[in-house]
């Protein structure tokens, strides 16, 4: 677990290997006909939270498929870390949007079951998913299963299991879909002091702007099918504050209101 | 049924055999004996041991049987369940096997293996198998997309996939098959000792029915009834033992 607690150290080499812990070149991805992805290039700061936002269906879910090296793109690349992306690695984690849970397996074992692949032996695979298990505030629920838990418990579950296995990149499929609005707030809060913490690179897929705007370092706007970066977004003069101003904030206002502004062509 | 309390299973054979009872009693026919005429009956063959060296001989094709079909039956079923190309060839094999009608092929199966146990075996493998590969080989193709996904994004190797995620997740259906594939076993054993060659409980089925002996008749084939009841309940066991945590029911989403 030392790799959580240190910030990565900068690998010496050209400017974006330092700077960037994933790199997406002119990515495309075509379903048979469908093109859900066309030649989209985005860069993702290395301890920083990026968020993509854009309508349903335009390939949010693909893309970080497709950096998770779950699917593999049409053409162009991925660098994780400066190497290319040929499947998935011990350097990237995801939360899935349809949780993804083993309904067999309790909690705790759901929780370990990425160190459990690893072949991390189990009282040493319990205690560190027990320490995640405390962090997303499941406590006292290890020897659930999951049909007995709520939408945004067995949401947290997949959490703390890709925080478990101390990836340097998380991947989230919209983590918080599933939640009502004031376990939402309570989730951006705990994700925001997660960022700090934690110092991994996050990558978030959702559809709020709001929440977008909330969590961000920065902000990818993806157009619909077949999917570009529109617009990139930097909500910095925000992220100093504390969290409960943030909302108050005009910048904040200010930036929500323009993403809206350029997402509403593409809602009828 | 695991959760469902003793009384009432105790309720329903009260009322099952109460039923026999009088349906005995009217008679519905004079071949029908009572529920206590085919107890003593059965009580009679039991303390004189014919029951015991009936069974000796009539579990041999059915437990090969059984374990063939199963061993056999689950590995097939999770190879074709994997591999489309090997579904497209064996799968329209298992489902005429389970169509054909039996009595059919049992004089074409001694034909070519003669009277003896290979026959027998053969008989119970007919009807238990295609049921178990059929629903492996349906269950394991119908894993959830993204559990196997999960599993490879925590790199998980081809083998942790199939043995921590496709096979526990197919398991209550493997377990379904397994437990019709066994009643059909069953159906098997019996029928092959009546149409093949009468021994063991078929014999007792066969002989006492010539003599008129009906009580007899009855009491061998509800100690078959008992054995699969017993043979299915060990199954039940078995699978708790190794998939315990699947029967606690499954998240809806
Ligand atoms: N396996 C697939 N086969 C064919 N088409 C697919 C497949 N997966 C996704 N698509 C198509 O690709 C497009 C992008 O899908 P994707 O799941 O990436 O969208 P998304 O942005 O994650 O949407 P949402 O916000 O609703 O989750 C969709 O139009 C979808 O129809
Ligand atoms: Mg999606």
């Amino acid at each position: 677990m030392a790799m959580s607690q240190t910030r990565v150290a900068p690998k010496r080499g050209d400017e974006h290997d330092v700077e960037y812990a994933v790199s997406v070149r002119d990515v495309s991805k075509n379903y048979g006909d469908v093109e859900a992805l066309k030649d989209l290039s985005l860069d993702f700061p290395r301890g920083q939270l990026t968020s993509i936002l854009g309508p349903s269906g335009c390939g949010k879910t693909t893309l970080l498929k497709i950096i998770a090296g779950l699917l593999s793109p049409t053409s162009g690349e991925v660098e994780v870390n400066g190497k290319a992306v040929t499947g998935p690695g011990p350097d990237r984690a995801f939360v899935f949007q349809d949780f993804a849970l083993l309904p067999w397996a309790s909690v705790i074992r759901n929780v370990a079951f990425g160190l459990e692949l690893r072949g991390v032996a189990r009282s040493e695979r319990e205690s560190i998913a027990q320490k995640y298990i405390q962090n997303v505030g499941l406590g006292g629920f290890e020897n659930s299963f999951p049909h007995e838990l709520s939408g945004g418990m067995r949401q947290r579950v997949g959490l703390a299991r890709a925080l478990s296995v101390d990836a340097q990149v998380l991947l989230m499929d919209e983590p918080f879909s599933a939640v009502d609005e004031q376990t939402r707030r309570k989730f951006q809060e705990d994700l925001l002091s997660l960022v700090q913490q934690e110092s991994r690179t996050f990558i978030f897929v959702t559809h709020s702007i709001e929440e977008a705007v909330y969590v961000s370092d920065q902000i990818a706007i993806l157009l619909p099918r077949p999917s570009r970066v529109s617009e990139i977004i930097k909500p910095t003069g925000i992220r100093n504050k504390g969290t409960d101003d943030i909302r108050r904030d005009p910048e904040y206002l200010d930036i929500v209101d323009r993403i809206w502004a350029s997402l509403r062509s593409y809602v009828e | 049924m695991r959760n469902r309390p003793l009384f009432l299973k105790l309720l329903s054979a009260v009322i099952v055999f109460g039923a026999w009872e009088i349906a005995g009693r009217i008679p519905v026919s004079y071949a029908f004996p009572t529920f206590l005429e085919s107890m003593s009956a059965l009580a009679a063959l039991t303390l004189d041991g014919t029951i015991f060296t009936a069974y000796a001989e009539t579990l041999k094709p059915l437990v090969v049987g059984i374990i063939i079909s199963a061993v056999l039956g689950i590995g097939i079923g999770l190879w074709t369940g994997l591999s489309s190309k090997f579904d497209w060839l064996f799968s329209p094999i298992f489902v005429v096997m389970q169509a054909a009608p039996l009595a059919a092929l049992i004089p074409l199966l001694i034909m070519v293996y003669g009277i003896g146990l290979t026959s027998k075996v053969l008989v119970v493998c007919i009807m238990a198998m295609p049921v178990i590969v059929l629903n492996t080989s349906g269950a394991v193709r119908n894993t959830p997309y993204t559990l196997k996904e999960m599993g490879r994004a925590f790199l998980g190797t081809e083998r942790d996939i199939m043995l921590k995620i496709v096979i526990p997740a197919a398991s209550p259906i493997i377990f379904a098959g397994l437990r019709l594939g066994v009643s059909a076993g069953f159906i098997g054993a019996i029928l092959s000792e009546l149409k093949i060659t009468p021994t063991g409980v078929g014999d007792i089925i066969t002989y006492s029915r010539s003599i008129a002996d009906y009580p007899s008749m009855y009491a061998a084939i509800f100690s078959i009834i008992v054995l699969a009841v017993l043979f299915l309940n060990l199954l039940e066991k078995i699978e708790r033992l190794l998939f315990g945590g699947n029967i606690r029911g499954y998240v809806s989403d």
